[in-house]
């Protein structure tokens, strides 16, 4: 960092510990930062599309992991450059609010940042591009509204939703059995789903993994599975018509979370307590049982005797339920989660058509399914897998297709995929750009380009020459007016997307222009970077 | 720097690396085919085995395993390369859902990945080698389908079936010329479970000495466990109560409490109490009237007593899992507090003699005649515990295939016979499908016919030649034909016996494709930094 001298030659202490840090400024900095975002786009920019390549990830630890999730992927890279994590941000904000297009996402703001680039060298100031980039944002999102179409969601069994959920799932490693998958996503939302206030809460979905088997064997089960057993050996493996009683306290004698002691001087004092101790489960079973309950779920552990007073009075019990599980089976079987034993009453207790014990493969691992539950139609859905890996990344996969889904189910616009939404945006931006009469129109028009790179990755992750793909896209969708023109990728012999069914919804591409462009701007408001040396 | 000059800035932590496209690529190939090398020589009747030596400090080191077993090997290697842990963790997989085709699993997805690189380098993209694939496995895994053959669980051939199968599954193991006689063990043991696939009934005891023939198969349930000194030793019609509950001495479970006496009579009196509650809880137990009675907590001296005093046998200090055997077997429930002895009925267990065993050197406990009659032992003896160690691995994985295929009942021909089958389809297919991903079909198919090479190979026969023969005799319509391991001929795997359970092979073959699209789809390799470790 350079240093400041006074008249004498003694150095100004601006900053604290000044002499390790360093400093970059003006074009230095721009370029920098840009350079270092670039870099985060440029190893995703090959996941993107159906035919994409995923990305091998391996952790501090040594656990090996493998996907094509954007957001997963930047977040496993640990990445420490300070701008290169705000587009790591960038993914995951889009996986928050969106849940899909995580890697699209951020490949834009990549093309965007790339087009800012050669700008600078022009020397048009950076407020100026932020500025262009701003009023092309706006006119592309205009346009995008006006192509996108309504889709009935109803129609012919859900047809459009399926094929959505196709269009995630296109690009995962999971994609060979995308229809079937894609068809328990469609079904796993549509029994949360509330279709009138056009909601659906993901909390209902639960997604369990179990390595075995292959993604085929993947299912959908009506109910909750939870990763647990019957806390006695020998308790009943199966309760139909189930009352549950969701206790969050522990079948053990109470420990006042007052310091206290109790004082034993004499010998009756010790056979009162041991009668004290024994009442106690003797109590706390017969108000579980008196309540009308025949099952008994609790977060906390139960002691060796009052797991067999359970099992004495054929009251199958379940230990060690994790909170989040408590709160869904809460919420499908409408029981009351009861912190006391005192409060039991029999309006506390959740409903359940049958709950039984499942078991998998040779290492006699067991879980447990509560199904037809009362309230709402909480739903599970098992995914196997040959490795823990797969099973991760079809995790991931379903999680994608079920938000997109869900974006669908609030807003039924859809736009068009395989980068014809994109292209449509870019020409439109193209023609507004001429109408602007200041510098900002070159920054408009470069926005158009970076949007033109969306089509012209997908191609070349496709083995197309990507020039010529895009070219004649472009002026098919010119001549022939048709926004629906986009990347061949499947090499199906159709460039209609529509024909292709390749839908993606209008909320997930808004967001990712919007989002891409914040970023963007942002970066290109940073001119000073002042960091520790070492870092 | 890239290409214009431009110094790029660092992105990543300082000891992270990022190997992308080609590099990548190559990385996952080399460690993917490095670890299917290493385990393919155990493959087949003629495999080798291999000796794990531990690393690292401690008195482990000197502990060795001498194995045949994929998944054991794979297991105790710890590699670096990624890939090579998709491999592992595949195989690792496999054992938990069939418990068999370990070695065979991972094999196959190495030989589908050095069949991928070829395609790589003939610059075909790796997407059109998956897509190849997985018309290539669906196809291989319908004529699989189609060529397994069913039989009625109770008829003779099925019997037939699990001897054979438990047989070909043993051929590749340490205990080969032993194998009619384990293979019969196993079915025996497997078909005393009625088609539950509760692994837990059959128990497997190792003790060193003796051979190998002289394993045996008891009927009863053997705990490992003695019967206390001064009870007695042989107890017919015996009523059993399993507890689990403190005999040592009470402790009080409300918390905070805490004995403060002032005087020396004071501290009698409590210690009086205390036996008391303990004699009160014996008497309790007493009132269920048992005849043994099988703590898991371990029993103290005085109430040890008082229970022998009534003519108890008293066997302290069971682990859980036997304690959960023993409840299984003889039908008793497992206590904790004992304030109904009028369950009494419901809650015992029977068995028609307990008696105390010796086995080699050690005194054990025998439960003949049990109310459920599914549990039962298989004693191991051998000249080492390596010996032994290496037969248990070997049992149990032909257990769970049997148990595997009574669940499923479906069989095929073993021998190579599933895996030729399985090519000769994918090249049937390879002729009908248009575009590049034929040669990905192609190679599917050579990768398959790798299996039965390799088997070949490690019996030392000439392998080029017959697998050629394999597949003419194949086209010729013999379906039956297969690899006779013993004279290096192509043998009729009907008159050899050389039957494998379809699930076994299905499993493997999905796992493996599976792992080996994983693998081709990547194209960038991220290796965040390890983290720092506090040196102890």
């Amino acid at each position: 960092m350079s240093l400041a001298f006074d008249d004498y030659g003694r150095p100004y202490i601006i900053l604290r510990d000044q002499g390790q840090k360093k400093r970059m400024k003006g074009l230095e900095a721009y370029k920098s930062n840009i350079l270092a975002a670039k870099a985060v786009a440029n190893t995703l920019q090959s996941s993107l599309g159906p035919k994409g390549m995923d990305k091998m990830l391996v952790s501090p630890d040594g656990d090996v992991s493998v996907t094509n999730d954007g957001a997963t992927i930047v977040e496993k890279m640990e990445i420490q450059h300070p701008t290169a994590k705000l587009l790591v941000e960038l993914s995951q904000s889009q996986d928050a609010e969106i849940g899909d297009g995580t890697t699209g996402v951020v490949v834009l703001a990549g093309k965007l940042l790339e087009q800012a680039l050669t700008l600078l060298d022009k020397g048009i100031h950076p407020l100026k591009i932020s500025d262009g980039f701003d009023r092309a944002c706006d006119v592309a999102i205009k346009h995008l509204e006006s192509i996108a179409e309504e889709i009935d969601i109803q129609a012919n069994d859900h047809e459009a939703l399926i094929q959505a959920a196709c269009t995630a799932l296109g690009s995962k490693v999971v994609s060979k059995r995308k229809r079937e998958l894609g068809k328990i996503a469609v079904t796993a939302v549509l029994d949360v789903a509330d279709l009138k206030r056009k909601d659906v809460n993901l909390d209902l979905i639960k997604i369990q993994t179990k390595t075995g088997g292959s993604v085929e064997d993947t299912r959908l089960i009506s109910g909750i599975l939870i990763d647990k057993d019957m806390s006695h050996p020998q308790m009943q493996k199966e309760v139909k018509d189930a009352k549950i009683c969701l206790l969050t306290c522990p079948f053990e004698p109470p420990k006042p979370k007052t310091k206290h002691n109790i004082n034993i001087s004499s010998a009756e004092d010790y056979k009162k307590l041991y009668q004290q101790e024994q009442q106690y489960f003797v109590e706390m079973v017969k108000l579980v049982k008196d309540s009308g309950a025949n099952i008994a779920l609790c977060q906390w552990g139960f002691d060796d005797e009052a797991n067999h007073l359970l099992l004495q009075n054929d009251l199958p019990a379940v230990r060690w339920v994790s909170g989040t599980d408590v709160e869904l089976i809460a919420m499908a079987t409408g029981a009351r989660i009861i912190p006391r034993f005192q409060e039991i009453t029999p309006e506390k207790l959740g409903k359940a058509g049958c709950i039984k014990e499942v078991q998998f493969g040779t290492s006699n691992e067991r879980m447990l399914v509560i199904e037809n539950c009362q309230c709402t139609k909480a739903v599970t859905i098992l995914i196997r897998g040959g490795s823990q890996m797969i099973v991760d990344e079809a995790k991931r996969s379903i999680h994608d297709a079920i938000c997109v889904i869900r974006n669908l189910i609030k807003d039924n616009r859809i736009v068009y995929g395989g980068g014809s939404a994109e292209l449509a945006c870019a020409l439109q931006v193209l023609q507004y750009a001429d109408e602007v009469s200041s510098v900002e129109q070159y920054a408009v028009r470069s926005f158009a380009d970076a949007l033109e790179g969306i089509p012209c990755c997908l191609a070349d992750n496709c083995g197309l020459n990507p020039i010529t793909s895009v070219a004649q896209a472009k002026s098919r969708q010119l001549t022939e007016k048709n926004p629906r023109i986009g990347i061949d990728c499947m090499e199906l012999g159709t460039s209609d997307m529509k024909e292709q069914k390749i839908y993606e919804t209008l909320s997930s591409k808004k967001q990712q222009i919007q989002l891409a462009t914040q970023v963007v701007k942002m970066i290109l408001k940073i001119d000073d970077v002042i960091a520790p040396d070492d870092y | 720097m890239d290409i214009v000059g431009n110094v790029l800035p660092q992105v990543l932590k300082d000891e992270a690396t990022e190997d992308k496209g080609e590099m990548a690529r190559l990385q996952s190939f080399v460690g993917a085919i490095a670890v299917a090398d290493l385990v393919k020589t155990t493959l087949g009747p003629k495999g080798m085995d291999k000796i794990l030596k531990p690393t690292g400090p401690g008195q482990e080191m000197t502990h060795i395993t001498v194995t045949n077993d994929g998944a054991t090997i794979l297991r105790s290697m710890y590699v670096e390369n990624p890939a090579a842990k998709i491999l592992i963790e595949i195989s690792k997989t496999q054992d938990e859902e069939v418990g068999d085709g370990t070695t065979t699993v991972a094999v196959l997805a190495g030989e589908l990945l050095r069949e991928g690189e070829k395609l790589i380098q003939k610059r075909i993209h790796p997407q059109h080698v998956i897509a190849g694939w997985r018309i290539a496995r669906d196809v291989a895994l319908k004529r699989l389908r189609d060529i397994s053959s069913e039989n009625d669980i109770n008829s003779q051939e099925f019997h037939d079936d699990l001897v054979k199968i438990a047989r070909t599954t043993l051929s590749s193991k340490l205990i080969t010329t032993d194998r009619d006689y384990f293979a019969d063990l196993c079915v025996k043991a497997v078909l005393r479970l009625k088609g539950s696939s509760n692994l837990d009934y059959i128990q497997i005891i190792k003790l060193p000495g003796g051979t190998i023939r002289d394993s045996y198969l008891d009927d009863g349930f053997i705990l490992k466990k003695q019967i206390t000194i001064g009870c007695k030793r042989r107890i017919e019609n015996a009523k059993i109560l399993v507890a689990n509950t403190a005999m040592d001495y009470d402790k009080i479970k409300i918390y905070g409490t805490k004995v403060k006496v002032n005087s020396m009579d004071k501290v009698a009196e409590i210690e009086a109490a205390e036996k008391e509650k303990m004699k009160h809880k014996v008497d309790k137990i007493l009132k269920y009237q048992p005849t043994v009675f099988v703590n898991r907590q371990l029993i103290y001296n005085y109430p040890e007593q008082l229970l022998a005093d009534s003519g108890i046998t008293v066997i302290e200090h069971a682990d859980f899992e036997g304690m959960e055997r023993v409840a299984a077997a003889t039908g008793a429930e497992i206590l904790s507090t004992f304030d109904a002895p009028e369950r009494s009925a419901q809650v015992l267990g029977h068995c028609d003699l307990i008696e105390e065993i010796m086995i080699g050197e050690e005194k054990m406990i025998k439960f003949s005649g049990c109310k459920k009659n599914e549990a039962c032992t298989i004693v191991l003896r051998g000249a080492s515990t390596h010996i032994l160690d290496e037969v248990d691995r070997s049992i149990h994985d032909a257990l769970c295939v049997l148990i595997t295929t009574v669940k499923n009942r479906r069989v095929v021909w073993g021998g190579g016979n599933s895996e030729m089958q399985m090519a000769a389809a994918c090249e049937e297919e390879a002729k009908k499908v248009q575009g590049k991903q034929a040669f990905a079909i192609e190679a599917f198919a050579r990768a398959l016919r790798q299996i039965p090479t390799i088997i070949c190979d490690n019996g030392g026969y000439d392998s080029a030649e017959l697998i050629q023969n394999f597949k003419v005799e194949l086209q010729k319509g013999n379906q039956i034909c297969g690899l006779n391991m013993t004279d290096g001929t192509i043998g009729n795997m009907s008159e050899l016996g050389v039957k494998e359970c379809l699930r076994v092979k299905e499993q493997a073959l999905m796992a493996a494709s599976e792992a080996a699209e994983l693998i081709m789809r990547v194209d960038d390799i991220v290796k965040c930094a390890p983290r720092k470790r506090e040196r102890a």
